[in-house]
Order: structure tokens, then C-alpha cells, then sequence
């Protein structure tokens, strides 16, 4: 099995914050596979999720240290992406890995306009490539039935949970490694919570997938591997069944059975 | 014992509404009865020279329009930067605090200002030095409105933005704005009223002109410093054109708020 990403010995410190809020952190992402990150609220997961495309970089201070390995395409090498300095970089590595947001995050635009805005940022201009591609994306995003007659409409005008497909659509038209979720349903009902899981299902033939969650039956539901994080540590990973069925760590059982959290 | 005080409260605040009201009904009836009856078609077909307003209510068009041109781009810029840049670091709130003082600064001084500045090297007043005073006047309200309303943008949008790969000035230019747009416009809508009913700050920077003009390079027709040189003169006829001056600005001012709180309500 393949790794796309590789976080080793990693550390993260916010902004003036005196500690470190992630702590020698050592986890693999596989190809073409879920990967879970489960924990009480505050205990890192998301931050760890949101180091991984280096979105904290949008506030000043934060500090990263280790390293965070993604596999280059052409050179099948890991490269180290706390290394990037140049915007360029960091926006070639945010076209490598799409992010979904807890809360859908539709831009002020028509639905045409929301897909097709991150391929136009990579440069692509073609009318009617443009067009199979937002398509496609709405196809792949089980979405396409519901808004084909209306892609000239405001996005805002969507339901919640087609919201967040749209937002799905839109980080899968410009077709990513990975794809990191931040706790994808927690805002929407159980019908588009079902809709959203089937299409992570779906999706993981072609795109990598970590996803954050509190909901532990989604992580059992939908993941191939799952981390428990507790207090900015790691506590144990391993095949979301092993997890699940058979912890090693007294926490982690603790946690899934639903002592504390 | 409570019930006589929550009953005497409750007169008196009516009584200090009441009283707010009536003066307010007062303004507007009086300017309405003689505004009304001073209008005539005349007043819209000719110049002040011959004793219409046409000149002017353009003269004071075009000074606020350029005061909007000039204002508010470096507004907006300001706001922008105090949002998306600053980071709210210790010069980004100076420029806040200084940005708020000047909106309560009486605009006579800024019409002081500008004379002290562009007409006193000039040599004469001019249409720009106006439109300059009347600029500076509503920059602080177009820092303000900017800031705040980028503010009220949540910061996952502009996170979106960027996890898509887009470069920040592009999530800014193309969401983050978009997103804001109506508060903004409707910001805008409210300085730009603010500033055309403006008199203080043109009285000695454009001054007046009887003629049409669109030379900004020499005094500028105004139809506020009309009102106000208007209303001090004997002539009864001159003075009751500056009551029909005064009621169709109160309109347009008012037609100019009530749109903005229409693209307020439209949004929601």
C-alpha cells in the first residue's frame, strides 16, 4: 500500500500559544483510502487536518516543526510541504489537497461559477472543456440531477446539504490527491449526512480522504484506517476494525465506548 | 408603588419621543408647504443667473460624484487593508481610531482644511478643492463601512477560497467583496447622501457659481451654498427659491436612504 501523505515527529504551535497544540504526531495517509481522525473536542484533530494543506498560513504566527511528506505525482518522491515558502507552492500544493469545511462554504456566485472558478484559477479557459468538466464534477458529486436546469442560480441558494455537495463538486473538478474534510456533516441533516458518506464511499477510487469526526458510528462507517487523538497526541492508529473491535490503548477504548468525550 | 413609576417613565419617554417628532414634523411640513409651492419647471430649465437652480443641482452632482470617484477607491483600499492585511496589529487599530475621530470631525474644519491646502496655493476657490472636502468627508464613513462589512464575512469562506488554490488578493477581489457587496453598496449609498447635502465644507472651498459650469478649475456651482447665500437675501422671490432648493434636496437625500435600506431588506 501506497502512502500519499507522511506526518512525522510533527508538532504544531499556534500563535502566541506557550505549548504546542500538536505533539509528535506520526501518522500515514493511504492511497485510495479513509482515514478517520476521531478525539474529544479540542484535541487537535482539526488543527492536524488543517496543517495539512497549510491552511493555518493564512494567520500570522503560527509555527509548524517535523515534517509533513506528500508523494509528487511525476517523482513518485515524498516532499517535504512545511518546506514551501513561495505562494506558488502553496497554492499548487491547496490545488493538490482540497479541503471541505464543517460549515458548507458556497462562494457568491452562481453554481457554474463555483465549480469552475478553481479551474479557471489553474489556468484552464476553454468554454466547452470548462463546462464537461463542471459536468462531471456535479455527476461525481450526486449532484447534477438536482441543479443541471438551474447552474446560472446563486449557489447560496441551496440547501445546506447541497451546499456542501457543491463544495465537494468543487474540490474534486480540479481533481486532487487528497481530500481533507473537517467534519463534513455535522451541520447537516441525517438524510444529506447519508448522502455525503455515500459519496465519500464513492469518491475514494480516485481521491485520498481524511475526514474529521465526531461521530464515531461515521468514522466506523465510513473509514478504512482511524486515529484517536487526545490533548495534542496521537494516542493510537490503525485499521478502523482494530480500532474499533479491538484497542490497544485503554483510552481509545474508553473514548469509543463513550466514557468520556 | 412600581406601577406609578413604570407609568411615569413610561410618560415621560413618550412625552421626549413626542416632542423629538414633532419638531422633526415641524421641519419637514414647513419645508414641504413652502418648498412645494415655490416649484416650478422654471427653477429645473434655468440657471441661477436667471433665477432657476438647474446649474446647481448639477454643479452639486458632479462635486459629489468626484468626491465619490476620489473617496472611495482610497476608502475602500483602507478598509481592505485594516480587514485583510493588518491582522488588527497596533497600526491597523491607530488607523481605526483616527479613522473614527475624523468622522466626527465638524466639516466646516475640513472645509478649513481644504482652503488651508488647495485654494490658499491656488489662489481662488475651485470645483475641486470641493470635491476634495466633500472626499475626505466621507472617507472615514467608506474606512468604516468596508471594515466592518468585510468583517461580518465568515473567515471559512476565506479559507474556502484559499484551500481552492486562489491566490488572497483573488479571494478577496472575488468572494470575499462579493460576499459583502451589499453592505457595502448600501454604505456607500449612505456616505454618498451624507456628503451631497453637505454645505460647510464647500463654502470656501468651491464657493458658487450663477453660471453652468463643468471647469473645475474655477468656483463651482453648488446647490447648498445657493440655499444657504439664498436664504439670507432680501429679495422674497430669491428666498423662496432656496426654499424649493432646500425641499427637492431633502427628497433626494431621503429617496437616496430609502434605497439603501431597500438593498438592505432585499438581501435578507
Amino acid at each position: 500500500m501506497n502512502k500519499v501523505m507522511d506526518i512525522k515527529n510533527f508538532y504544531f504551535t499556534y500563535a502566541k500559544a506557550p505549548k504546542p497544540s500538536l505533539k509528535n504526531i506520526n501518522l500515514p495517509i493511504y492511497e485510495n483510502k479513509v482515514t478517520a481522525l476521531i478525539g474529544p473536542s479540542g484535541c487537535g484533530k482539526s488543527t492536524l487536518l488543517r496543517s495539512l494543506n497549510r491552511i493555518h498560513d493564512l494567520y500570522p504566527g503560527n509555527k509548524y516543526e517535523g515534517e509533513v511528506l506528500l508523494k509528487d505525482l511525476k517523482t513518485e518522491e515524498m516532499e517535504n510541504i512545511l518546506e514551501y515558502k513561495k505562494e506558488n507552492e502553496l497554492i499548487n500544493l491547496r490545488q493538490r489537497v482540497g479541503m471541505i469545511f464543517q460549515k458548507p462554504t458556497p462562494f457568491p456566485m452562481s453554481i457554474y461559477d463555483n465549480i469552475s472558478y478553481g479551474l479557471k484559477l489553474m489556468g484552464k479557459k476553454n468554454k466547452s472543456e470548462l463546462e464537461d468538466k463542471v459536468e462531471e464534477a456535479l455527476k461525481d458529486a450526486a449532484l447534477w440531477e438536482e441543479v443541471k436546469d438551474r447552474l446560472k442560480d446563486d449557489a447560496r441558494g441551496l440547501s445546506g446539504g447541497q451546499q456542501q455537495r457543491l463544495c465537494i463538486a468543487r474540490a474534486i473538478a480540479v481533481e486532487p490527491e487528497v481530500l481533507l474534510m473537517d467534519e463534513p456533516t455535522s451541520a447537516l441533516d441525517p438524510i444529506s449526512t447519508i448522502a455525503i458518506e455515500e459519496l465519500v464511499a464513492k469518491l475514494k477510487d480516485r481521491v485520498t480522504i481524511a475526514i474529521v469526526t465526531h461521530n464515531m458510528q461515521q468514522a466506523s462507517r465510513i473509514s478504512d484506517y482511524t486515529a484517536f487523538m487526545y490533548l495534542g497526541e496521537l494516542i493510537e492508529y490503525g485499521s478502523t476494525e482494530q480500532i474499533f473491535l479491538n484497542p490497544k490503548e485503554k483510552r481509545t477504548a474508553d473514548y469509543i465506548a463513550g466514557k468520556f468525550g | 408603588m412600581r406601577l406609578l413609576i413604570n407609568k411615569i417613565v413610561l410618560f415621560l419617554s413618550t412625552l421626549a419621543a413626542v416632542l423629538g417628532l414633532i419638531f422633526l414634523f415641524w421641519i419637514l411640513i414647513t419645508l414641504t408647504i413652502k418648498g412645494v409651492s415655490a416649484l416650478s419647471i422654471h427653477l429645473f430649465t434655468n440657471d441661477l443667473v436667471n433665477n432657476g437652480l438647474r446649474n446647481l443641482f448639477i454643479g452639486q452632482f458632479i462635486l459629489a460624484l468626484i468626491a465619490v470617484i476620489l473617496g472611495v477607491p482610497i476608502g475602500m483600499a483602507a478598509g481592505i487593508y485594516l480587514q485583510e492585511y493588518s491582522f488588527n496589529n497596533k497600526f491597523a487599530s491607530f488607523i481605526r481610531n483616527l479613522s473614527d475621530v475624523m468622522m466626527s470631525a465638524p466639516s466646516i474644519v475640513i472645509g478649513t482644511f481644504v482652503y488651508a491646502i488647495v485654494v490658499n496655493p491656488v489662489g481662488h476657490m475651485n470645483g475641486w478643492a470641493g470635491a476634495i472636502a466633500l472626499a475626505i468627508l466621507m472617507l472615514p464613513i467608506v474606512v468604516r463601512t468596508t471594515d466592518d462589512m468585510l468583517g461580518l464575512v465568515p473567515k471559512e469562506l476565506r479559507e474556502a477560497g484559499v484551500a481552492i488554490g486562489a491566490p488572497k488578493y483573488k479571494v478577496i477581489f472575488n468572494i470575499i467583496i462579493k460576499a459583502a457587496k451589499v453592505g457595502i453598496m448600501t454604505g456607500l449609498l449612505l456616505a454618498f447622501a451624507r456628503i451631497i447635502g453637505e454645505t460647510a465644507p464647500l463654502l470656501f472651498t468651491s464657493g458658487n457659481s450663477q453660471y453652468f459650469t463643468l471647469n473645475l478649475n474655477q468656483e463651482f456651482p453648488s446647490l447648498t451654498v445657493a440655499i444657504y447665500t439664498l436664504a439670507t437675501m432680501p429679495d422674497k422671490h430669491l428666498v423662496e427659491i432656496a426654499w424649493a432648493g432646500a425641499f427637492i434636496l431633502t427628497v433626494f437625500v431621503l429617496i437616496i436612504n430609502l434605497l439603501g435600506r431597500y438593498i438592505t431588506k432585499e438581501k435578507k
